[in-house]
């Protein structure tokens, strides 16, 4: 199960309401790379996992990707907040504005709307571990590339918080990888 | 909310997440053990902390204690604060 604590994992600041960043930055939220991707494939490739470290990094780095989900999602609340349907339109946002107003939906920067082909679950460790470190890496580079896109130096620490934590997934999933090749050769040989 | 329940707040979020840190390390590092003494030490300070400000600003989860009238539902929620 899981309980909600009403609170965020970072202070989660921007300068200023920019609409044309909430149109880059929403795809963190339902965009094949960002932190709903992350989030359904770690808790659903814990269960064929099979060394209890792995069932742990994925049950806790697929619930820390909810808590990043929550970020992103108030990221992209202030900075729509107080936006005229003038603005949004400017920024491109018109056809968002015609299907979801200003509520926030799962769509990548493209506004194509979040699926399940974005991740995989194999049910062979050895790829759903390799896979988890490119999600990582590419996570990590699309925090690169919405910093690039950003002038706002309170939305970057945020962006830059979140940066780290890809390549501190990435480590510990490097970690989990080598632990559950130990594992499954020691079966193979003895 | 005011400056002192926000400071309260950021730090309850800073010391949380260096347990979360040392958290996900003992997830592959289960048998280092100034690693464990360190995360249970952090661990001691967070449960003081997350007593405090629930006793001064009502729940922050699930399964607390609540003054009247139900505490849990009153504003601002977490994307509404101005972390300034
Ligand atoms: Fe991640």
């Amino acid at each position: 199960m899981w309980i909600y604590e009403k609170k965020l994992q970072y202070p989660a600041k921007v300068g200023r309401a920019n609409v044309k960043m909430a149109k880059y930055l929403i795809t963190q939220y339902g965009g094949p790379d960002g932190e709903l991707s992350a989030a359904m494939r770690y808790l659903t490739q814990r269960y064929t996992m099979p060394t209890p470290q792995a069932k742990g990094i994925l049950t806790d780095i697929g619930t820390e990707e909810m808590a990043h989900l929550e970020i992103i999602a108030t990221l992209v609340y202030k900075l729509m907040d107080g936006a005229s349907v003038e603005e949004l339109k400017q920024a491109d946002l018109g056809g968002y504005y015609a299907d979801h107003g200003k509520a926030l939906y799962y769509v990548n920067g493209s506004g194509v709307p979040w699926t399940a082909t974005y991740i995989q679950a194999k049910g062979d460790p050895i790829a759903d571990l390799h896979e988890d470190m490119a999600a990582e890496e590419k996570a990590r580079a699309t925090y690169e590339w919405l910093i690039n896109l950003s002038d706002d130096p309170d939305l970057n620490a945020t962006l830059k918080f979140l940066r780290e934590r890809e390549i501190v997934h990435f480590q510990r999933f490097g970690e989990t990888l080598q632990i559950v090749q130990e594992y499954l050769d020691s079966k193979k040989y003895f | 909310m005011n400056r002192e329940q926000l400071c309260m707040l950021k730090e309850l979020m800073a010391v949380q997440f260096t347990a979360l840190e040392l958290h996900l390390y003992l997830d592959t590092h289960p048998t280092d053990q100034k690693a464990l003494m360190e995360y249970n030490s952090v661990v001691q300070q967070l449960n003081v902390l997350k007593h405090e400000y629930q006793q001064r600003y009502g729940p922050l989860t699930w399964g607390e204690p609540s003054a009247y009238p139900w505490q849990w539902i009153n504003e601002p929620w977490p994307w509404e604060i101005c972390y300034e």
